[in-house]
């Protein structure tokens, strides 16, 4: 066993000493990553997903932006009280155009995987405005200010395109009217056939009841959005997983 | 362990670091045979269950086992237990289902855990609503759309004012800033405080009830009862969705909210909105 006395030399030798770590320690990552991307059932065919509309994608960043992941998953594990609570447990589908996902590792306050649709938009003002005049007992901060700042959808199509490099199906057209959509959805009166047909189910209201749009109004669009897309009436689950 | 001899037997590693060497001790015995028998378990482990990942998929283990099935048969095992008495509270006429004492239990207890699960964070863990926000008190007998058990029901099982159900619950008032003048407003408030106490100027009460007959009666009703097709409040009772008071009053005339409720009939299965709507008509003001 003559090479395993050799320690000695790999360990007054740093560079040779980093390299032959790393390489061990890539194994480990090798095994657990690599077949992610190219086992045939990690992420199930599902009908409904769709690449989220520019409004609800700038909601996206306010809610990276002001850390709501850190109180909040958006995970709900197939065990029987998630599923009682939260609703379906959630699909690798699902998350497959969060860049980054929002899993989440921590709940402080509940998981929002499916929280769309569950509340008003009015209770979702209400409540991130001030959740303690909604729950009493909600130890969640005010989100007040965010109804005050207003976005004008300057980088839109940017961010469209962006998400577009690291992997998002955007096609032409949406990059193109990205600014269009963006004023669309939160307001009823304007013409948003286009916006249904490039993002089917989203959902066109003036969220923050307040004319011009807030970060509020993307973050509530956001929201509302949460969990709907996927038609489960369609979902065949896959045993072996 | 500073009383241990030194055992001078012990060979070294060999190298010698400014001096300082190092024995060559063996692995305790005990550890080597954990050691060892972690392994075994892992083999055997990784065969009974989905382990390595091969071409199109990980094997799939001998014992079948996947979190998704475990979940689901927890489900079932947990609906099973009270399949029963579910298909019995699904069945039963509505408004018989209080003349069966065993019924009326179990909805209470299971709608209680309904509410807090869904219900209150909109009406309060406590069923009390928060006031002036439009989020209704259910202890109280002044309802909107109705107390019976029925009228409950169909306000759980479709909501109010959503997008997402055809069926549900829909009325509008009108936002009066844009059609009354803010004296006429002025008015009609003072009007509206008069039913249920004293109003802020006594004098504009006469040109309020004016107002009030010609834009308001309508859906307020005459003498300003409300009606409960329309789900339009009951003004003469004291009890406000939007807050009491001439600057509350003046704020819904003129820029009128109107309450959304989200249709719990695609979250919630019939017999826990059954049960749901049992508790909420047993909490007080059930007719
Ligand atoms: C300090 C931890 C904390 C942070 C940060 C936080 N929340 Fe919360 N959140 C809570 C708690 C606790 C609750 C449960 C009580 C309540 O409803 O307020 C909650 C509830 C919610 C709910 C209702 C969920 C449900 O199903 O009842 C929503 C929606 C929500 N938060 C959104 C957000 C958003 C959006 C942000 C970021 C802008 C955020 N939260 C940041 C703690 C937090
Ligand atoms: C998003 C907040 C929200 C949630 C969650 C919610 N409600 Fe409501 N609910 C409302 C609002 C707002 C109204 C009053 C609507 C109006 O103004 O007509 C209401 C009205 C009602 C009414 C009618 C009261 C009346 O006077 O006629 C009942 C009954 C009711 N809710 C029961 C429930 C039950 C049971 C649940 C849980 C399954 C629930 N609500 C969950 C917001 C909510
Ligand atoms: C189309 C029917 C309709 C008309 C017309 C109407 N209302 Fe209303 N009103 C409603 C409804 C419905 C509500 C309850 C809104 C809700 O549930 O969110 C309401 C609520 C109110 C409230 C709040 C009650 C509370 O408990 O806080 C006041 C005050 C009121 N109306 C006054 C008026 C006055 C004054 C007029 C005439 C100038 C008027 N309404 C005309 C339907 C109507």
């Amino acid at each position: 066993m003559s090479i395993l006395n050799k320690h000695k030399y790999i360990e007054t030798n740093a560079t040779l000493l980093l390299v032959l770590s790393f390489f061990v320690v890539s194994i480990g990552g090798l095994v657990q990553i690599v077949p992610l991307f190219y086992l045939e059932n990690t992420i199930e065919d599902v009908e409904g997903m769709r690449p989220y509309s520019p409004l609800e994608l700038t909601g996206r960043d306010i809610y990276i932006r002001e850390g709501c992941y850190v109180c909040h998953s958006q995970m709900i594990r197939p065990i029987r009280d998630e599923i009682v609570r939260y609703g379906h447990y959630s699909l690798a589908a699902e998350s497959q155009y969060d860049h980054p996902f929002q899993w989440g590792s921590k709940r402080t306050g509940p998981d929002l995987a499916r929280v769309g649709g569950r509340y008003s938009d009015e209770w979702h003002v209400d409540h991130l405005r001030d959740p303690q005049s909604v729950v009493p007992e909600s130890v969640m901060p005010k989100y007040a200010f965010l109804e005050e700042t207003r976005i004008e959808g300057t980088y839109i199509k940017d961010l469209i395109e962006t998400h577009r490099f690291v992997g998002v199906p955007y096609t032409d057209d949406m990059v193109d009217n990205a600014y269009l959509d963006f004023m669309a959805q939160s307001n009823p009166d304007s013409d948003y056939d286009g916006l249904l047909e490039r993002y089917p189910g989203a959902q066109v209201r003036n969220f923050d009841g307040q004319p011009g749009i807030s970060e509020l109004d993307a973050l509530i669009a956001y929201l509302q959005m949460l969990g709907t897309l996927v038609d489960f009436s369609t979902f065949e689950p896959d045993a072996s997983r | 362990m500073s009383k241990k001899p030194v055992k001078k037997e012990v060979p070294t590693t060999g190298h010698s670091w400014d001096g300082i060497e190092e024995y060559d001790n063996p692995m305790p015995r005990w550890w080597l045979w954990t050691f060892y028998a972690c392994i075994v378990f892992a083999i055997g482990y990784s065969i009974a269950y989905p382990a390595w990942p091969m071409i199109n998929r990980a094997t799939p283990g001998l014992l079948g086992y996947s979190t998704r099935q475990d979940g689901e048969a927890a489900l079932i095992a947990a609906a099973q237990a009270n399949d029963v008495i579910n298909t019995k509270l699904a069945e039963t006429e509505l408004a018989d289902i209080s003349k069966d004492p065993e019924l009326v239990t179990y909805a209470t207890n299971a709608g209680a855990a309904v509410f807090r699960t869904w219900c209150a964070q909109c009406h309060g863990s406590g069923a009390a609503g928060v006031q002036a926000n439009g989020y209704p008190n259910l202890l109280d007998d002044d309802w909107l759309w109705g107390g019976a058990i029925d009228d409950i029901h169909t306000t759980i099982s479709h909501g109010i004012r959503n997008t997402m159900d055809d069926d549900a619950r829909y009325s509008e008032m009108p936002a009066f800033g844009d059609i009354l003048e803010q004296e006429q407003i002025a008015q009609v408030t003072n009007f509206v405080m008069s039913l249920s106490g004293d109003a802020d100027s006594p004098d504009m009460i006469a040109d309020g009830a004016i107002v009030f007959e010609e834009n308001c009666a309508a859906c307020h009703a005459e003498d300003g009862t409300g009606d409960r097709a329309q789900g339009a409040p009951n003004l003469t009772d004291a009890v406000w969705l939007y807050g009491d008071g001439y600057d509350h009053i003046f704020a819904q005339i003129s820029k009128a909210r109107n309450g959304v409720m989200p249709n719990w009939n695609t979250r919630l299965s019939e017999p826990e909105i059954r049960a749901v709507s049992i508790y909420v008509h047993s909490l007080g003001g059930g007719e």
